[in-house]
């Protein structure tokens, strides 16, 4: 073919766009006369072995393993803070933040909801194995396994003491956080978590300055405030949360019997220690029942007014779904009140789909948004009403321990005990005894 | 005091069911995961068909310098002299000078074969994954330029930030053990 030629096919080209879609090359391959050859283009590198992703699982299984040891058994914050480390550099830093439980909430929640979806057997694992160890043994996962909990505890150098009812508040942040990723997820719309995980960019040395600012004022506020990711943003934290008053065991701050020495009291820079309660007292009783009554009933006003809040935020949910905002933006162009068109509208007419198909689809998600966006306002004003409750009861409590909940076992109240220096002395002594 | 005890019985109750039904969750939650895993694990690539060259791989991906490299299909290459993927619209001239170039960061070296074939060919060290070849070649071109995630440098994110940001929506999750969808012959549109 002569250059000539060559130049027509071009310009008929540029005449007929459409010609892509005829099937067959614009250009016939050239028969070369010199005896050319193609290029040996060099072999295009394998994907991470499937290897790695069971060492990732046994890594997890054992660092869990060791941490419940480490904390319940020989109760050395010393050697939890050095797994901790450790964890941190595999998970956070070699392994670069992903995968992690946190994230793994979405892939369980998307298999429940999408039966095409397969979901990969670490994402289930890292998801599975925490929940079973909090179940028997408390937060081990939180105090000495997880990545993002170890960057923060690793930086806090002056605690301060955040106040009980501001503590509820910002913990809404977390149910909030939970209810969203797992509303998305289950209508395959966004892996939040993962799009806003303020840490994964400081394990990889890169990242967009958004979530690299984000991460570092976490850091910054977490100079002072211990762990703030953890006790008001974190998702799978409140998944532990609840696990965590039913486990087999978990930390105490003393090894023996509380003898109320009220050493320990300022301890916990997370705020988990609670000091014993008395009844209430006499005239207080009264106020007290009452103020249960009315947040018991203010409980279902609470649901339905979340619910209803959901619901009238549908749009703006349903936004986050790809395939809504294509829609919307289709049809602003084809309604004509928009003229120019974006990659996104461009790349939907060169699918060839009738843009009725994708009205919708879009229309159905749309459906599920309302319908789920009502029940994530539920959820959280149903935990708004419960805390309330929760906190108009008083437990009884003879000695100090750690909350159940919130503690993430850390391990730095030990050795505040004097009775956990007597129990260090005599285990020497009999370390000693035996040589 | 009877009764006491017999008010923590009940809440012992309470809290061993509850425990049971937890475990029962999680364990649900496992039988689900083995029912519906997948035993070849899947990475992130994209499918060149549905790629329509916007940039976005270049600036959306988590590292730095994107994961994102282009490929060249030397069977599907018209070996073009005025090659849209390699030189700016309205050139100066069909010559390798810097400001004929599209690429902007030099990736693609132009050799002549021979009248009136030149070869095209990346420099992948410098390719940044922009896609602007990409697209010049897919407009007026056989489209022989695609753009694939590299394995080597793709961390393989949960949720692939690039994916979330595709206007085409070409990013899909391929099995690891054939992680490439490379443009063929037999495909090529």
């Amino acid at each position: 073919m002569t250059r000539f030629a060559r130049i027509l096919t071009f310009t008929m080209a540029l005449l007929v766009p459409c010609l892509s879609a005829v099937g067959e090359l614009r250009f016939p391959p050239p028969e070369f006369e010199s005896g050319y050859q193609f290029p040996q283009a060099a072999p295009l590198p394998t994907a991470r072995s499937a290897l790695y992703e069971y060492l990732d699982s046994a890594v997890l299984v054992a660092a869990l393993l060791l941490a419940s040891y480490l904390i319940l058994r020989r109760r050395s914050r010393r050697a939890i803070f050095g797994l901790m480390i450790l964890t941190l550099l595999y998970f956070g830093f070699w392994r670069d933040g992903c995968i992690c439980p946190i994230g793994a909430i979405q892939n369980v929640t998307l298999t429940a909801f999408d039966s095409s979806y397969a979901i990969p057997i670490t994402a289930g694992l890292f998801f599975m194995v925490p929940l079973v160890f909090t179940l028997f043994w408390g937060r081990v996962f939180c105090g000495a396994v997880c990545p993002l909990g170890a960057i923060q505890d690793a930086v806090l150098i002056r605690p301060v003491k955040v106040p009980r009812w501001l503590e509820s508040g910002l913990r809404l942040m977390a149910y909030t956080y939970l209810g969203a990723a797992v509303l998305f997820a289950a209508t395959g719309s966004a892996f939040i978590i993962c799009r806003y995980d303020p840490f994964v960019a400081f394990f990889r040395l890169s990242g967009n300055w958004n979530i690299l600012i984000l991460g570092a004022s976490l850091l910054l506020i977490g100079l002072f405030v211990g762990r703030p990711y953890c006790r008001f943003l974190c998702p799978y934290g409140v998944m532990l949360r609840h696990l965590s008053r039913l486990s087999r065991r978990r930390v105490t701050i003393t090894p023996d019997e509380c003898i109320k020495c009220r050493l320990c009291e300022d301890a916990c820079p997370f705020g988990a220690i609670r000091e014993p309660t008395e009844d209430w007292p006499e005239g207080e009783y009264k106020i007290a029942k009452r103020r249960l009554a009315l947040f018991l009933v203010l409980l279902p006003v609470l649901v339905a007014a979340g619910g209803w809040a959901g619901y009238s935020l549908k749009e703006r949910l349903a936004r986050v779904h790809p395939r809504v905002r294509t829609a919307e933006r289709m049809y602003l162009e084809e309604s004509g009140q928009i003229t120019e068109t974006t990659n996104v509208s461009n790349a939907f007419r060169a699918t060839g789909q009738a843009s009725e198909v994708l009205y919708k689809d879009a229309a159905e998600i749309r459906h599920r948004l309302a319908v789920g966006g009502a029940l994530l306002g539920a959820f959280v004003g149903f935990v708004v009403g419960g805390k309330l409750v929760a906190l108009s009861v008083r437990r009884r409590r003879a000695e100090y321990e750690a909350d159940p909940a919130g503690c993430f076992a850390c391990g730095r109240c030990y050795t505040y005990c004097p009775k956990e220096h007597e129990r260090r002395k005599k285990s020497r002594e009999a370390a000693a005894g035996y040589r | 005091m009877a009764n006491d005890k017999e008010d923590i019985t009940r809440r012992k109750f309470l809290r061993e069911g509850l425990w049971g039904a937890c475990l029962t969750g999680v364990g649900t939650a496992a039988g689900l995961t083995v029912a519906r895993n997948n035993r070849d694990n899947t990475v992130w690539q994209i499918d060149p068909y549905k790629c329509i060259g916007c940039g976005n791989c270049a600036t959306y991906c988590v590292l730095e310098r994107s994961a994102v490299k282009c490929v060249q299909a030397y069977a599907i290459c018209g070996y073009c002299d005025l090659c849209t993927g390699y030189l700016v619209p309205e050139p100066k001239a069909l010559d390798t000078g810097a400001e004929n170039e599209l690429c902007p960061t030099g990736a693609i070296k132009r050799t002549y074969v021979e009248d009136p074939y030149y070869e095209y060919t990346i420099d992948e060290t410098l390719c940044n994954g922009c896609g602007k070849c990409v697209k010049g070649c897919l407009a007026f071109g056989n489209g022989s330029l695609f753009l694939q995630v590299r394995h080597d440098r793709c961390k393989n994110c949960n949720e692939c930030s690039i994916a979330a940001a595709c206007p085409s929506r070409a990013y899909t999750r391929v099995p690891a053990g054939q992680p490439y969808l490379l443009k063929r012959v037999d495909l090529a549109k």
